[in-house]
């Protein structure tokens, strides 16, 4: 007897539906599994990670903030990804926007006058759009591979952020600390919420959804771009060029995370300073594949990816459990979560042994 | 009937009827760390301090501590949940967590914060550091009298004035024991990569370098040392035992005094904002036992020195001193002012590195 | 003064080096070289990397045998790569998500693992086979420092080679990878043999962990990689799949990242920052360089790298 996988004649609604609740409950009965082999009360452990962080106004508040970064590169990704090309630089391209944005507040935050912060956002934008229009040119001019020049870029951006706030950007009454000085209030974004940190960076993120939607199921654009990823001999048979869906794809994800760069900077953290993404770049690139790569569906991933990290930090604050265990319950969870997929387009079927012959009639 | 609602979300259920009956609830004190506590490094010594609270005090206090907190926005979330679940006393313990925490305490007056290696103050936060560059000064007077090929190999960091303070204070020890000798410099950017450390060092002996020190948080430069039979002296905690051999000593930190202190301060309610800047006379900088393989001259020369410190008597950055470019930085007969020392951006004569 | 050192122990310092810093990026690399030329795209390197130098150092810190620790480590990136073989092979999840997953997963796996052989010292594997390392002279000491690891590392581009392009196995890897129906249609077991290079990428990326842990800097410490795994990542990307130009890329890289520091101790007056974008910007140009023609780059990735194969016959 074994398991067989029949592909289904079209996707299972229900499945789709259904995966991601089995994954969950899968994912909660192994991480109480490993909560309880820390020592530690499982259902305690479980209703700290998911329910303790969303208690009150500013956890939910937080969980929005969290989620944005993630909300705004992951689409950028997916539009890329649906192009089948892999921006695994968002991480740079967020750096990227951060200093550009910052470098127009350094600039003109003191002149103050509302016109400030759309400059800089737009400035944001355009960091994150520069910074991916470099692979896109070496990849349709010369070839080089996508995956490997936006992550060396990434690397590139990280230090030249280092550089500028040691250096030329270097707060002078900082004590010669790599920081810059903290921007004025005209440069800074507000808190929507008052007593939170939610912003108007969450606000572009539920926009990014319903664009990039429309962008890719409503615009010709989109439709070229989708079918070069899907099929590139049908796509330049009818004519559809490579290298538009590539810029297109590089263009969108590198503006959407430099714009997400400079919301974190001109948000909660209010500088430019060495170190301000825990990873979010390469974290949008799961919520992107969490989401199935469609907008509504990273949507919802991204939030449940947010919920995880400040269950992990509850975990830690509260049981005193290694931030390493939050590791392990999220990529847990993504395993059941991509392994529980399969069932929206293959039947699971038992094949018994002792099949008989077909008989021949 | 909503804030009863949230205490309920905000509590699991279990914890909750733990609460009932409690007696005189000892105060809560919370640390956040940058990175993990491990065995050795600038955490582990910060988690010593803790431990020192939870054992003096015992059931007067409970410690908790959160590691592996990013010092971008993250920070700031963390350390205001841990004021918000009832710390009564935070110490945030990386110079990353200077605008989270001033942020945070404006929000909680009434809790207490404590900010090392920072220089933002409020009335409920203080700030603390240690003067390392008393204990690099010791180290630069060991190595003076033991390298021999007068080139000495620094793994650094990142730039900053407290890595710098280092470099200067172990530069202008060895040079008093030897004039010429040159400290060469290398910054991996980055606190915690073993491989590049490695790397790095592996660098410096090939160019010559007979003895290495480093300001870095891992022990790969004292591993090199003792694979390639070079003396070395680590940093943050005790090292020797990665380098048997040839780990001469180690500039460590001490935060248990400090740490027990201004806990007694804030369990007697007379806390204040302070600002703390102790070296070894404080107890807050300690070199680690000597190894037997310090020649004695090297020993008795160090010893004689650290005497010094302890009577208040010797301030590593008096004059003449002259930078990397020979331009004069502190006339004779003048010490660099504390606030000079704070921002210190400039290395010394003898110094091969770019600041 | 550096004149005291010779010329010659100058350049043989920084060839072991450079040798040294390049030996996990070959390993790593080269067991993803033989994943992705059989179709798969593996990104969970960085994970089993990492999970593989911390049961490498909790098998010597145990038994004492480094030997056995290199043993572990070898099998734990098997388990690894196992799991990443069963989803993305037998279950059809998407490969870049897993991958990712599988990162995730083993860094927080190994901490986990780990956390109690923090701040163990153990002796470095050259100074296991050579207990009078410390004391040797520079030239001779310079050559013991390439233990049986580096060797490793050295000989894998040559094996590989020669599995990838002299046997029949790596010519039906190869057509697997180019289009899995076609192999198929011919009969080859897709899915056993994709397994079998994943298997082989999660064993070297073990043991690139390893010679992390055991012999590079021993000891174990969260995340002692630090980005190995997606440098040896985009380095197979670089060599467009083919194994010369891997070999070529783990070593210039290697180099470079040493050739900052040299410049650095030299006295450049440059800023760090600056010198430490010189690894990634010369990957970048030389990548372009040798990218240029198209028609080579369109025949080098293999053609169903990423596509999931599912058999419908």
């Amino acid at each position: 007897m074994r398991l067989k996988l029949e592909r289904r004649p079209e996707a299972s609604r229900f499945w789709f539906y259904l995966s991601p609740v089995l994954a969950v409950a899968l994912s909660a009965l192994a991480a109480a599994g490993l909560f309880a082999l820390l020592g530690v009360a499982p259902g305690q452990a479980l209703w700290l990670m998911v329910v303790t962080p969303l208690a009150n106004v500013y956890g939910l508040a937080e969980l929005g903030l969290k989620a944005t970064p993630l909300l705004l590169c992951a689409v950028g990704i997916a539009v890329a990804v649906r192009a089948n090309v892999w921006n695994i630089g968002a991480e740079g391209q967020f750096t990227m926007g951060a200093i550009a944005g910052g470098g127009i507040a350094l600039l003109f935050g003191e002149d103050g006058g509302a016109w400030v912060l759309p400059l800089m956002l737009l400035a944001g934008v355009a960091g994150g759009l520069v910074w991916a229009a470099i692979p896109a040119l070496l990849r349709t001019r010369c070839n080089a591979h996508e995956i490997l020049t936006t992550l060396m870029l990434t690397y590139v951006a990280t230090q030249l952020l280092g550089y500028l706030v040691h250096g030329p950007w270097q707060d002078p009454e900082g004590y010669s600390f790599p920081q810059t000085k903290q921007f004025d209030s005209a440069a800074l974004l507000a808190p929507l919420i008052p007593g939170t940190r939610l912003n108007l960076g969450a606000v572009f993120a539920l926009l990014a959804v319903p664009c990039a939607s429309v962008l890719l199921r409503q615009t010709l654009a989109g439709y070229r771009l989708r079918v070069v990823g899907l099929a590139p001999a049908a796509a330049s048979y009818a004519g559809f060029s490579q290298a538009g869906a590539v810029w297109l794809g590089l263009l969108v994800s590198g503006g959407l995370a430099g714009l997400a760069g400079v919301c974190e900077v001109a948000g909660p953290i209010g500088q430019l300073t060495p170190v301000i993404s825990p990873g979010y770049g390469f974290a949008a690139i799961i919520v992107a594949f969490l989401g199935r790569l469609s907008p509504a569906g990273i949507l919802a991933a991204s939030l449940l990816m947010a919920l995880l990290y400040l269950g992990g930090e509850q975990l830690q604050i509260t049981l005193q459990i290694p931030t390493a265990a939050t590791g392990v319950v999220q990529g847990m969870l993504l395993f059941f979560l991509l392994a529980a997929d399969v069932l929206v387009g293959f039947r699971v079927r038992l094949i018994g042994r002792s099949v008989a012959a077909p008989a021949h009639a | 009937m909503t804030i009863a609602r949230r205490t309920l979300l905000a509590t699991p259920p279990a914890l909750l009827l733990s609460r009932v009956g409690r007696a005189a609830e000892p105060m809560a004190i919370g640390f956040v760390y940058t990175s993990p506590v491990g065995e050795a490094g600038w955490t582990f010594q910060h988690e010593l301090g803790r431990r020192a609270v939870d054992k003096q005090y015992g059931g007067a206090v409970k410690t908790s501590y959160v590691e592996n907190v990013s010092e971008g926005a993250d920070s700031e979330r963390v350390i205001r949940k841990l004021a918000a679940d009832g710390n009564h006393l935070i110490f945030t313990t990386s110079f990353g967590f200077m605008n989270p925490t001033i942020k945070v305490a404006a929000a909680f007056p009434k809790t207490l914060f404590e900010h090392a290696t920072g220089y933002k103050r409020a009335d409920n936060v203080a700030t603390y550091s240690a003067r390392f560059y008393e204990g690099r000064y010791l180290a630069g007077v060991v190595a003076g009298h033991i390298s021999k090929s007068k080139v000495l190999g620094y793994v650094a960091a990142f730039p900053i004035p407290e890595v710098l303070q280092g470099i200067n204070a172990f530069t202008l020890a060895l040079r008093q024991v030897q004039p010429d000798a040159v400290v060469k410099v290398v910054f991996t950017s980055s606190w915690f990569d073993p491989g590049k450390e490695r790397a790095a060092a592996d660098t410096l002996i090939a160019q010559g370098a007979d003895f290495l020190t480093h300001h870095t948080d891992s022990t790969a430069v004292v591993q090199a040392g003792e694979e390639k039979g070079v003396p070395t002296i680590g940093y943050n905690s005790d090292l020797s035992r990665f380098g048997p051999k040839t780990c001469m000593t180690s500039v460590t930190m001490d935060w248990t005094e400090y740490y027990v202190g201004r806990v007694k301060l804030a369990l007697d309610n007379a806390w204040k904002p302070t600002d703390t800047w102790g070296g070894i006379k404080a107890g807050m900088v300690k070199m680690a036992p000597l190894s037997d393989a310090v020649p004695t001259a090297a020993a008795s020369d160090m010893q004689a020195k650290q005497a010094d410190f302890m009577a208040g008597k010797l301030l590593p950055f008096t004059g003449p001193i002259k930078d990397q470019t020979g331009k004069e930085r502190v006339p004779a007969g003048s010490s660099l002012a504390d606030k000079d020392v704070l921002a210190m951006n400039w290395f010394v004569e003898g110094v091969q590195g770019k600041a | 003064m550096p004149e005291q050192i010779s010329i010659l122990a100058l350049v043989l310092g920084i060839l072991v080096a450079t040798v040294r810093a390049a030996t996990p990026l070959l390993l790593a690399g080269f067991g993803e070289l033989v994943t992705e030329r059989a179709g798969v795209l593996n990104l969970g390197v960085e994970g089993m990397m990492l999970v593989g130098a911390a049961c490498g150092f909790i098998g010597a810190v145990t038994t004492g045998s480094v030997l056995v620790g290199f043993a572990l480590a070898v099998l734990a990136g098997l388990v690894m790569a196992l799991i990443f073989g069963v989803l993305t092979l037998y279950l059809m999840a998407n490969q870049v998500a897993t991958g990712l997953a599988l990162t995730i997963f083993g860094i927080g796996l190994s901490a986990l693992l780990g956390v109690n052989y923090l701040g163990t010292p153990i002796p470095g594997l050259a100074t296991r086979i050579f207990p009078h390392l410390a004391d040797a002279p520079p030239v001779a000491q310079q050559l013991m420092l390439l233990d049986p690891v580096v060797w490793i590392a050295f000989a894998t581009p040559v094996l590989v080679s020669l599995f990838l392009y002299r046997t029949r196995p790596g010519l039906v890897l190869r057509s697997i990878g180019e289009s899995h129906e076609v192999a198929h249609a011919l009969g080859y077991a897709v899915l056993r043999i994709r397994l079998a290079a994943v298997l082989f990428g999660g064993a070297m990326s073990g043991l690139a962990g390893a010679s992390l842990s055991l012999a590079y800097t021993p000891m174990w410490t969260e995340n002692m990689t630090a980005g190995r795994g997606w440098i040896a990542l985009a380095l197979v990307v670089f060599s467009t799949w083919k194994p010369l130009w891997l070999f070529v890329g783990a070593l210039l890289f290697g180099f470079v990242t040493i050739a900052q520091f040299q410049a650095e101790a030299l006295g450049l007056d440059v800023s760090p920052n600056l010198l430490a974008m010189l690894p990634y910007l010369a990957t970048i140009v030389v990548l372009v360089l040798i990218s240029r023609d198209a028609t080579r780059l369109k025949l080098s990735a293999p053609a169903a790298l990423g596509k999931p194969f599912h058999a419908t016959t």
